[in-house]
């Protein structure tokens, strides 16, 4: 039963050949028009649209970071969007990088999967017209305009190792539950932490780096298979906050609760119970809700021309102060702040 | 003139003993125990320590569900392909619902979850049996709207375990006698399902339909029905095993059950479900889930990086289908020569 | 009496086609996809702001080059009533090799091309095992995702290549010079050109579409079907390969889940653009279409805002419709024959009746 016939296909190839070089001519030709929407600076009224772009969606440690700069954008009267995809991939950030750059928003906050992977997309992106800012998770310094920092990564790298240190009594096995394994500020930190445990605490030993993906599930199920594979284990770091949050919770219903020690970066509100039931003693994070407050404002001043991202410039920060962009156009939020059971209830993000 | 072959008689505990012997599930079910073993002389708390015993108990547990569920839809010459997604939406309402509904009975939410499982699983049921569409092309498509219905639901929320409340929580890590309560769960279902298949003729018949579907509705067997049966029980297992997953892991993000499908498929085909249709048990489907996740926990243990778990998937996937394929010939070699020795 | 038997004899003559040349030509499932393409399109364009800047032409070709190029093997493997489900494990696969072989130093230009020869090596893996040991198409493929996908994962771990040469990355971005064409549309016009001749005028294609239609018909016709469906898994393979390669200089990223799930996509995209999953029916230029109906979907939601989600429901609502319509109408179509037979056969005895 063939209903096409070999003599009229090629009419209805060319047919349909024709049809879609038109759209596509069509497209071509409206380009023109279509190209310059947005990214102006100066003349009557920069665009202050900018879009937040963390390394996934759901993902409470973001919504907080989000919701901080989606206040700072209300304050100065821009517009805010957060896309994001649902996994922390390091390719699957690029479409949305495209659909921004395609839309023309005025500013990109990114924070990034993976240092390289993402370069290309967003320099294409500021070669039409957007600033880029990246915040949390750095990439190469090529490809964006400021990186926000929340402090330096040897003080976090260190108030962890203080902390799993004092919990542990300096001596036993470790093992860091990180995100993925290409994320760019868990790497630098992992990497100070190593050379100061070898530097200053020679009697702990790392034995191994597992890799949760930033993902419940998968750090839930690391977490149980590093207890197994290592059973003198004394003590775990986890730098994210999905993983700790998935640690924290696997371990207090495992029999090494309260004998297995437990610290990194976590929000209060996902870690009060565990530091209520004793699972955790003390953790450290910063406020993200300020770090992408800070971000906003930064992103603002990019597109205002207030300031180019060169070493030694500063800019107006709403409620956070004046702040100034260090060397490599880092610009430096503040120091790491130590939860534990005296102050978590202070504390709602 | 023509001699009938009378097939061999043998002492029928010999019979019993080699069909036994024979079996399928036996062979994976040493191969578990073999890994098991292995595993937990390197390092005896895999086994012997209360986390590890339970974890090793507990974890299968829950695609245990899902692949019994896909192993009677492969029965039947079929197969499901979104049962990852059906586990990630059932396991997001079941959180919805106790966040929405403060004090809403357990056995109110298990109900939902496996009603909800159902009726996804009665539209791929009706798809194929009515449209008479591959299933393959209808549960890709159910797929990838099933999931995009899951993560427009969700939004950028994720359930966190404090959402929940702690009885709830409790089955997921409690333990009766010594066997977690989810895998008590899981085996009852077994059970249930390996009887229903063997003992009751609407079990039967869903071999018949998957060993030749034109026959079957040639004989009279209602095929549609026991199609929209197979697939609406997939749906329901699927149901059962999102509502457990968010009792186990606590947090469900719009991505829980992503890949699932593929491991059940997994599951069952190692356990000696044909994918062809009309051989199989779902006692093969259960060891082949417990196998496959044996392993993934074995792998680090024997100082292999857990990476390559997803190849000796596919490797031991594989091999189960040259095996089938191997016996299938020798079999049909052996009644030719039976055949061409009586006459 | 021979007189008479000559004059009484009515001369019997027959229409070249059952229908018209019109509804030959525009009521095939390809014209309805190429029209709905076109429909989008314009949709599109008046509605979608940004929609008609020359970023999105580049945007979404290059997106969507790697369905289209595997999307070109795939059809002639549905065709002939198989399927290929490892096509994404193998761009994986490719990926991985191609960022291991730079990494350990190998000329960007050997590296990708013995990345292809594996992918060629894993397309003959599968024919092996579908064609001579005669296992399914189906579990053997879901088999070889997983260990592929497997081999690709465990040789990196979750680290990635991101370090490739700029000339190559460049080549696979940048546009034709003039156009907002990505250059990769120049081998896949090359590659579409050869399939299309391949499928629709050579003996070969027309045993891909015999085999689909009647396997043992067509074994006894004198095609070597196991021959044949061998080649077919290597093409795809082949092709793959080069799409994983690609893929690795587009995202500049060699990771072992490169490309997960690409394998639905592609398989939507086919069945959309008219191949009966049964085999033997479809044309490439349906399939082009359906991939390009799906990527300009994605691309008009995404910039109006829509989240991508909402896209996967609207691929699978496609691609469950396309699927039951083609049911649907061969339904209307069989009652529409038994109808008309059943008129006929009342008034043929109403006439023979003495």
């Amino acid at each position: 039963m063939f209903s096409h016939d070999r003599k009229r296909r090629p009419l209805g190839v060319a047919l349909t050949a024709l049809a879609m070089g038109a759209a596509l001519v069509l497209t071509g030709c409206s380009a023109g028009n279509g190209g310059d929407g947005g990214g102006d600076e100066g003349g009557d009224g920069d665009n202050l649209a900018i879009t937040f772009l963390p390394k996934n969606l759901g993902n409470p440690y973001f919504d907080t970071s989000n919701a901080g700069g989606e206040e700072a954008i209300e304050e100065f009267g821009g517009t805010f969007a957060e896309v994001g995809p649902s996994e922390a991939s390091p390719t699957s950030q690029v479409s949305f990088i495209q659909t921004a750059a395609q839309q023309g928003v005025g500013g990109l906050v990114v924070s990034a999967n993976d240092p390289e992977a993402i370069c290309d997309a967003l320099n294409e992106a500021r070669d039409a017209g957007v600033k880029v800012v990246t915040f949390d998770s750095d990439t190469n310094p090529d490809c964006r305009d400021l990186f926000i920092n929340q402090a330096t990564a040897e003080g976090i790298a260190k108030s962890q190792v203080d902390l799993i240190a004092e919990q542990i009594g300096d001596a036993g096995q470790i093992a860091i539950l990180s995100a993925s394994a290409n994320a760019t500020n868990q790497n630098a930190w992992i990497e100070l932490m190593e050379e100061d445990l070898a530097a200053n605490h020679p009697n702990i030993e790392l034995v191994e780096t597992v890799y949760g993906d930033d993902d419940d599930q998968t750090s839930f199920d690391k977490t149980a298979a590093l207890l197994q594979t290592y059973p003198e284990l004394k003590g775990i770091i986890s730098p994210t906050t999905v993983g700790i949050a998935a640690a924290a919770r696997y371990l207090s219903t495992s029999e090494y609760k309260g004998k297995v020690a437990l610290t990194g970066l976590g929000t209060p509100n996902q870690m009060r119970e565990y530091v209520e039931d004793g699972t955790v003693t003390s953790f450290a994070l910063w406020n993200p809700a300020d770090l992408g407050y800070l971000a906003a404002y930064a992103t603002k001043a990019l597109i205002e021309g207030d300031i180019t991202g060169e070493e030694g410039d500063s800019f107006d920060a709403g409620k956070l102060g004046e702040y100034e962009v260090g060397a490599d156009g880092v610009v430096l939020l503040g120091d790491p702040f130590v939860f534990d059971a005296d102050n978590i209830g202070d504390f709602d993000f | 003139m023509t001699a009938t072959v009378r097939p061999p008689t043998a002492h029928p505990v010999t019979r019993a003993a080699g069909r036994v012997f024979k079996a399928r599930e036996t062979g994976i079910l040493i191969a578990l125990i073999l890994v098991i073993l292995v595993a937990t002389v390197r390092n005896p708390s895999f086994l012997f320590s209360s986390d590890g015993f339970r974890d090793l108990l507990l974890t299968p547990s829950l695609l245990m569900l899902v692949a019994v569920g896909q192993a009677i839809v492969i029965i039947t010459r079929n197969v499901d392909l979104s049962v990852g997604s059906i586990l990630g939406l059932t396991a997001y309402l079941t959180g919805r619902l106790f966040i929405d509904v403060p004090g809403i009975p357990l056995i109110v939410v298990f109900l939902a979850g496996m009603g909800f499982g159902a009726i996804l699983g009665l539209i791929n049921g009706a798809l194929v049996a009515f449209a008479k569409v591959p299933a393959l092309v209808i549960t890709l498509g159910t797929l990838y709207i099933y999931r995009g219905i899951n993560v427009a639901w969700t939004g950028s929320d994720r359930i966190n375990a404090s959402d929940l409340p702690a009885d709830f929580r409790g089955l997921g890590t409690g333990q009766l006698l010594g066997i977690p309560i989810l895998t008590i769960i899981a085996a009852i279902v077994l059970v249930v399902a390996a009887w229903y298949l063997r003992n009751l003729r609407s079990g039967r018949e869903f071999y018949a339909i998957g060993s030749d579907p034109a026959a079957a509705h040639l004989y009279g067997l209602r095929v549609t029905r026991r199609i929209l049966t197979a697939f609406i029980v997939s749906g329901v297992l699927s149901g059962l095993a999102g509502v457990l997953y968010a009792a186990r892991y606590g947090t469900v993000s719009s991505g829980a059950g992503t890949g699932w499908e593929l491991q059940a498929i997994g599951a069952a085909v190692i356990g000696g479900v044909a994918i062809s249709g009309g051989v199989g048990s779902v006692w093969g489907a259960a060891i082949g889930a417990y196998l496959l996740l044996t392993i993934n926990r074995a792998l680090p243990i024997l100082g292999i990086e857990d990476f390559w778990q997803r190849a000796v998937v596919g490797a031991l996937i594989i091999g189960a289908i040259v095996l089938d394929r191997l016996l299938a010939l020798r079999q049909s070699r052996k009644l030719l020569e039976a055949r061409e020795d009586a006459q | 009496m021979t007189a008479t038997a000559s004059q009484t004899r009515a001369v019997r003559t027959y229409k070249a086609h059952s229908q018209p040349l019109w509804r030959r030509l525009l009521l095939t499932r390809e014209t309805s996809v190429i029209a709905l393409l076109v429909i989008v399109i314009a949709v599109a364009l008046a509605v979608v702001p940004n929609f008609d800047s020359p970023l999105t032409v580049t945007y979404l070709l290059r997106d969507v080059a790697p369905i289209l190029l595997i999307a070109l093997p795939m059809t002639l493997i549905i065709i002939t009533e198989e399927i290929d489900l490892s096509v994404a494990s193998i761009v994986g696969l490719t990926s991985v090799m191609t960022g291991i072989l730079t990494e350990a130093g190998w000329p960007f230009a050997a590296a990708g091309v013995t990345a292809i020869l594996v992918g060629m090596v894993a397309g003959a893996i599968n024919g092996f095992l579908i064609t001579v040991v005669g296992l399914p198409s189906l579990a053997v493929t879901i088999g070889t995702l997983a260990l592929f996908r497997g081999i690709a994962v465990g040789l990196l771990g979750t680290k990635a290549v991101t370090e490739f040469p700029e000339y190559w990355t460049d080549l696979a971005k940048d546009n034709i010079p003039g156009t907002p064409i990505p250059g990769i549309m120049v081998p896949f016009i090359v590659l579409a050109i050869a399939f299309g001749v391949l499928l629709h005028f050579t003996p070969f294609g027309r045993s891909l579409y015999a085999i689909g239609l009647n396997k043992e018909a067509a074994a006894f016709s004198g095609v070597d079907v196991g021959r044949t469906k061998f080649l077919l898994f290597l093409m795809s393979g082949t092709v793959s390969g080069f799409a994983g390669v690609y893929f690795t200089l587009l995202y500049s990223n060699a990771r072992g889940d490169n490309a997960t799930g690409m394998e639905l996509s592609v398989i939507a995209a086919v069945l959309l653009g008219g191949v009966s999953i049964f085999g033997g029916r479809g044309a490439l230029i349906g399939v082009i279409a359906g991939v390009l109906l799906i990527g300009t979907l994605g691309s008009a939601l995404r910039l109006a805002g829509v989240t991508s989600d909402i896209i996967n429901v609207i691929t699978g609502v496609l691609l469950v419709l396309s699927v039951v319509s083609a049911s649907f109408l061969a339904w209307l179509r069989r009652k529409r024959i038994s109808a008309i037979g059943k008129k006929k056969g009342r008034s043929a005895t109403s006439v023979d009746a003495p």
